[in-house]
């Protein structure tokens, strides 16, 4: 299983708490990981990344281990950490305002 | 015992108040959507326990929610807006093309005999339709061909935010768009064509008689008489008797012709409301005193209502979507401003009360007349 971690806004929309569990079949990628949250939760569908070209929104930031996955490309495999389910994969609101 | 159900869509989620046909004690529930803007609530005049409401953020984009039971409880539908095909260019602020792109909805319009069928009004502005219940959307892509390639955004975005459905006539649609004009279908939204002759826009375009270009803020029509619409552009209240073929300008005494909405008295075809700011440059009412002029003539002639509304130190906005009429025998009257409050008046105007006075700055007002 691999725990990933929503912010607020979506925990709200999906009406889950704030850790959820996917289970990925092959290889646990970024794309993977996010198919499946897509599939098991389908409100989320266009919240975290574009409906057509599957690309992250904006504001929306992806971190694992300390590290910002933002920019890496959606077909590298995750962290073993989290493919393990040691650490979880963050979906992020960016920080905006004053 | 009938009564009334106010859906306020705000910057920071929706709320919903209720209230006997007395309309003088309310119940507030809310906020629906923590968090969320909510551009606009509207519930079906087929089956009034269906509610659509628009929800987003700049963060997780467009959440389209629906509601079965008069707004108890909620269910997320399909937020898929995708333009037909290649979605092509509009003119951009230095005059070169630019690239459609969804951003968020604007105007929810429930089918006036089916709860399933709903029309969106979005930015960039487009029209969509679901037959669904609102899983899915499709473009009807004919509007975008009325000149949208010489459509170009204001400063407030260039959004389709009014949505008008004939009931004499399921074939004819109105729309409006922000600094591009009123549109018009006779086919059900196949094909559409600009109905702005007779809108003069000599400050904001270089041709001000422009068959696009112009910034109409809202438009409004009694159902009784389809031919008849009331307008309230950037500058000027406008009025049109031929189903927008023409435009003629009914501004008459008000203090200022600038403002968002317009609204007609539901029983009274040719009185009509709106509520005047002080100019496009400063948007707050003239003087500091919050007054909704009422004309009885349909235009040129205009009384104002100030009894329970602010008439000091008042600087709020009162935006496009933010002002509605119920339908009960006493005609009431709600608006929203951007400083939180609702105020509703259940005597066509004459006397306003606040029915909440904190809530976020308000987007939009709708009413629904319950049996």
């Amino acid at each position: 299983m691999i725990r990933v971690v929503i912010p607020h806004h979506l925990r709200t929309l999906a009406q889950v708490s704030k850790e959820v569990e996917i289970h990925v079949d092959g290889l646990a990628t970024q794309g993977a990981v996010l198919d499946a949250l897509e599939s098991k939760y389908p409100m989320l569908r266009g919240t975290i990344r574009d409906h057509v070209t599957k690309e992250r929104r904006p504001f929306i930031r992806f971190f694992a281990c300390g590290e910002d996955l933002s920019l890496e490309s959606p077909d590298i495999p995750l962290p073993d950490a989290v493919v393990m389910g040691a650490e979880p994969f963050r979906i992020v609101g960016a920080m905006a305002g004053g | 015992m009938s009564g009334v159900r106010v859906l306020v869509g705000t910057h920071k989620g929706a709320f919903i108040l209720t209230s006997d046909a007395k309309r003088k004690k309310w119940n507030v529930s809310g906020p629906h959507f923590a968090g969320w803007e909510v551009y606009h609530m509207n519930g079906s005049t087929a089956d009034p326990n269906r509610i659509y409401a628009s929800q987003s953020t700049g963060w997780f984009g467009q959440v389209i929610q629906r509601s079965n039971d008069g707004g108890q409880t909620w269910e997320p539908v399909g937020n898929k807006f995708a333009y037909d095909g290649v979605p092509g260019t509009h003119l951009w602020y230095d005059g070169t093309q630019h690239p459609w792109e969804f951003k968020r909805v604007w105007r929810l319009e429930p089918s006036l005999t089916d709860p399933d069928t709903v029309y969106a009004g979005v930015e960039d502005a487009a029209m969509f339709r679901s037959t669904d219940g609102g899983q899915n959307w499709q473009e009807l892509p004919g509007l975008r061909e009325a000149k949208g390639h010489l459509w170009q955004p204001g400063a407030g975005g260039m959004c389709l935010h009014t949505i008008i459905l004939d009931p004499s006539d399921a074939q004819r649609m109105f729309v409006a768009i922000s600094a591009a004009g009123a549109f018009r279908t006779d086919n059900g939204g196949q094909t559409w064509r600009p109905i702005n002759q007779g809108l003069r826009s000599s400050g904001e375009l270089p041709d001000a008689s422009a068959e696009v270009g112009h910034c109409v803020h809202n438009i409004a029509m009694h159902p009784s008489r389809p031919n008849v619409l009331f307008m309230q552009k950037h500058w000027d209240v406008m009025r049109s008797d031929n189903a927008g073929d023409s435009w003629n300008e009914v501004s008459g005494n008000l203090p200022s012709d600038f403002g968002f909405p317009i609204a007609v008295h539901t029983h009274e075809p040719n009185t009509i409301y709106v509520v005047p700011i002080k100019s496009d440059s400063e948007h707050f009412p003239p003087d500091g005193k919050l007054r909704v002029y009422r004309s009885r003539t349909g235009g040129d002639e205009w009384e104002a209502l100030t009894k329970g509304l602010p008439q000091s130190d008042c600087y709020v906005n009162i935006l496009r979507s933010a002002l509605a009429v119920d339908s009960l025998d006493s005609c009431g009257i709600y608006f929203g401003t951007t400083g939180g409050q609702v105020y509703a008046s259940s005597d066509s105007g004459d006397s306003w009360m606040p029915i909440v006075s904190n809530l976020p700055a308000v987007l939009s007002v709708e009413v629904q007349t319950l049996p």
